[in-house]
């Protein structure tokens, strides 16, 4: 690719001085406080009948999101972050999937939506883009093709009208020389650009939801940190909600306005990003931040949380994380084998929620956990 | 463990001072059919173009850089699962890099591979005991009779319930998994083990708990690693030294500090300055992201001299005619190959406040 025009040729250079990186300086977001939902999930449960009995992947997951705002969730593999989403999308095969609960977006009920009419939501109201751009672009056509198929689906206009379009969003995510790369397939793409270019198909649409499943995850720094630029300004131009999946909380403090941490199908707490990572309230979050290494500072040990993530065919009894958590003997009685404890929002902190039982969780976070994070 | 006896260190010969491993100016070039109708003859895939590389007892050596720019090739070298077509391999200062498989044999016990996929990297069709047992009678570990005790003694080290010898890779979690890869190398007694992204495919929590028994291993059998990850955090966290590699080549070595805080290749910049840090949450002023243009050039037909200078905003004419010498420059405690090697101006990795 070292042809395109728009990339430096070190041979070529007559000039002397030496240049200063294009760099991007990270602004803090502005939030959009308060605004109506335009997501929102209530009490959703999403089960799967298999040969070994039921997989409760989502167990009465709530939330909400406004447009404007990006919404990360994050957990271990197996908690129901993708689950979650796909319900959003209503890509969950009817007859292998029980679903139950609402799933509301811009005002239209998702759960039970025909086909027919999930076929005009889908792209047009929400979009959703994968880890593996693979899994949404056929290899057999060009991707001009593709992007205009998607936007023919929801516009009634000429071929030409059309493949502008596609040039227009593959210019907007980045694509270089967008009017010859229009014609190519996507395999002469590479890895970033074939995430740039599913990007421009989920946009093309101007959907208002944009659901992104682990989109960098497959990806290497360099070009992870463009596609994070790209979605923030994408989310900037088209004033849309955004869910990001990942399960990289340096992504998340970086790009998210809120956070939702769910552990085996649940949530466990949620609430603006820089509460919830600066001062996390129950011990699954904090076993997650122990067990990161930091990129910065005088690196520390790490203090893994134990054990391995529950079954979701036979989740533990009361409070899920309750087997491999080591705060569970401070709390009296026996409630955290017992009763499963509710996602309660938390009076004296605005706008956030947690599960769990412990009393006075921000003292025992500040003292006993924030001095060996690593 | 037991203390480590060697029964079978004969046929291993070593150079009084000389480093555990090195690598000088190693070349990995795969040959591959031009493609279509117009191919014109061979092409070479330079994977590995001049890598050097030292390590000593005990010591763990981070490789990092971006995907294809010949991390697993160089660790497949090192293991000599494949031969290089060009530089030295020396292992206590012999070179085994055309050894034959019969010579090779000794080193091969003492030089140990652990893969990213736990999932692959496992016979299915195997038990735990038999996977880490296979290991100890192809290296003549154990004598008749003693090879369960020694495999239930692996498994206890690593973590796993010892009685589960009589499992299948599939009754285990991914992180057990993993648990059973690390068994079987240690189950060679190695001097040194090339990790290649051993913790990529793990949750962060899993990940946490297989690198504290990585640590652990290093610290109670001083074994060496050179430890390969994308996870620039990952390897912050655990490595010595640093070593950064983009498209063949090594651009900057270090120790572990100067390399994330004193950075002096544009390439080291970039890299460092687009991980995305959590402690911005906790006050940290965000850093300054360096945006890279373009793509990693293919390895077919790299760009003359330096190989980064498609990319490089201080590309100048000398950088497409000269290939820079990896060197210490007076500008900073890094090994850095690049004409203008200069300490980042502003701090690219911010301190904590
Ligand atoms: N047997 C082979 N034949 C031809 N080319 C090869 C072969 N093995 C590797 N390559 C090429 O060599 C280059 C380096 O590959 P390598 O697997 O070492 O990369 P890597 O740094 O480990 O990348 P990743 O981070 O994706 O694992 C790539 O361009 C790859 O396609
Ligand atoms: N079609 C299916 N049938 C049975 N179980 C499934 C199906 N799809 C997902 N699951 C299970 O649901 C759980 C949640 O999955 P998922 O949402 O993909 O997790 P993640 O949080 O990693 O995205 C997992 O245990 C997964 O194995
Ligand atoms: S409810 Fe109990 S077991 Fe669950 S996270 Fe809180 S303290 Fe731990
Ligand atoms: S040698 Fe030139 S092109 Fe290469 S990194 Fe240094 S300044 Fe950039
Ligand atoms: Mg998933
Ligand atoms: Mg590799």
């Amino acid at each position: 690719m070292s042809t395109d025009p728009n990339i430096p040729q070190g041979g070529n250079m007559t000039d002397q001085t030496v240049r200063s990186p294009q760099t991007v300086a990270r602004t803090p977001r502005t939030r959009a406080e308060g605004e109506e939902a335009y997501l929102e999930v209530t009490d959703l449960h999403v089960q799967f009948p298999t040969a070994d009995g039921k997989v409760n992947a989502v167990q009465g997951l709530s939330y909400a999101l406004p447009l404007r705002r990006t919404l990360a969730i994050v957990g271990e593999s197996g908690s129901g972050k993708s689950v979650s989403s796909m319900a959003i999308l209503g890509l969950h095969d009817r007859k292998s999937t029980w679903i139950s609960g609402s799933i509301k977006v811009g005002g239209k009920e998702v759960v039970g939506m025909s086909e027919k009419d999930l076929m005009d939501y889908r792209g047009a109201d929400a979009a959703m883009i994968f880890q593996d751009p693979q899994s949404s672009l056929h290899p057999f056509f060009t991707i001009g093709d593709q992007i205009m198929e998607s936007y023919r689906a929801h516009h009634n206009v000429s071929k030409r009208v059309a493949k502008a379009r596609a040039i227009d969003m593959l210019g907007r995510v980045g694509i270089p020389n967008p009017a010859r790369r229009v014609d190519q397939y996507p395999h002469e793409f590479s890895g970033g650009m074939r995430q740039r270019a599913m990007i421009a198909m989920a946009l093309v649409n101007d959907p208002k939801l944009l659901i992104a499943d682990e989109p960098t995850t497959a990806l290497d720094v360099t070009v992870q940190a463009q596609i994070l630029d790209l979605i923030a300004d994408l989310q900037r131009d088209f004033g849309s909600a955004v869910v990001f999946i990942t399960h990289d909380l340096g992504v998340v403090a970086e790009i998210a306005d809120d956070i939702l941490v769910m552990y085996g199908g649940n949530a466990v707490e949620h609430g603006p990003v820089d509460k919830i990572l600066g001062t996390p309230l129950m011990p699954y979050t904090w076993g997650l931040l122990e067990s990161i290494p930091a990129v910065s500072g005088t690196p520390g040990p790490l203090h893994p949380i134990p054990g391995s993530p529950p079954s979701l065919l036979a989740m533990p009894s009361g409070c899920a994380f309750h087997p491999r958590c080591e705060f569970k003997d401070r709390v009296a009685g026996d409630l955290c084998r017992t009763l499963k404890p509710e996602l309660i929002p938390r009076t004296a902190d605005q706008g956030r929620s947690s599960r769990c039982h412990l009393k006075e969780p921000d003292r025992v976070f500040e003292t006993e956990v924030l001095p060996r994070l690593p | 463990m037991t203390a480590a006896t060697n029964p079978a260190t004969s046929g291993v010969k070593s150079v009084p001072g000389a480093p555990l491993l090195e690598l000088e100016d190693v070349k990995m070039h795969f040959r591959t059919k031009g493609d279509g109708l117009l191919a014109r003859g061979t092409k070479w895939v330079q994977a590995v173009d001049g890598v050097s590389l030292t390590v000593q007892p005990g010591e763990t050596v981070g490789l990092v850089g971006e995907s294809g720019c010949g991390k697993s090739t160089t660790a497949r070298l090192i293991t000599r699962l494949l031969e290089p077509t060009a530089g030295k391999i020396k292992y206590q200062g012999v070179d085994i890099a055309h050894m034959s498989e019969r010579q090779l044999r000794p080193y091969r016990r003492e030089i140990q591979l652990i893969f990213q996929d736990p999932y692959s990297s496992l016979n299915p069709r195997h038990t735990v005991g038999t996977i880490v047992g296979t290991a100890l009678r192809t290296h003549g570990m154990v004598a008749k009779g003693g090879e369960l005790k020694r495999v239930q003694e692996l498994l206890e080290v690593v973590g796993l319930n010892p009685e589960h010898y009589n499992r299948y890779p599939h009754e285990f979690s991914g992180g057990q998994r993993q648990r059973i890869g690390i068994a079987r190398a240690l189950a060679a007694r190695p001097k040194i083990i090339v990790a290649d992204e051993p913790v990529s495919a793990l949750d962060v929590s899993i990940q946490a708990q297989v690198m504290n028994l990585l640590e652990n291993l290093r610290k109670e059998l001083g074994i060496a690693f050179v430890f390969i990850a994308h996870d620039l955090g990952v390897v912050r966290h655990f490595c010595d030294r640093v070593a950064v590699m983009y498209l063949g080549r090594m651009v900057e070595e270090g120790p572990r500090n100067d390399l994330y805080e004193q950075p002096q290749h544009p390439y080291t910049q970039a890299l460092l300055s687009a991980v995305p840090d959590i402690a911005v949450v906790r006050g940290v002023p965000p850093k300054t992201r360096i945006r890279l243009v373009g793509d990693v050039p293919s390895p077919v037909d790299p760009p003359s001299g330096c190989r980064f200078r498609t990319r490089c905003w201080k590309a100048q004419d000398i950088c497409a005619t000269q290939d820079p010498a990896l060197e210490v420059k007076p500008t900073g405690t890094t090994t850095v190959a690049c004409h203008f090697a200069e300490p980042p101006v502003e701090s690219i990795v911010a301190e904590v406040v």
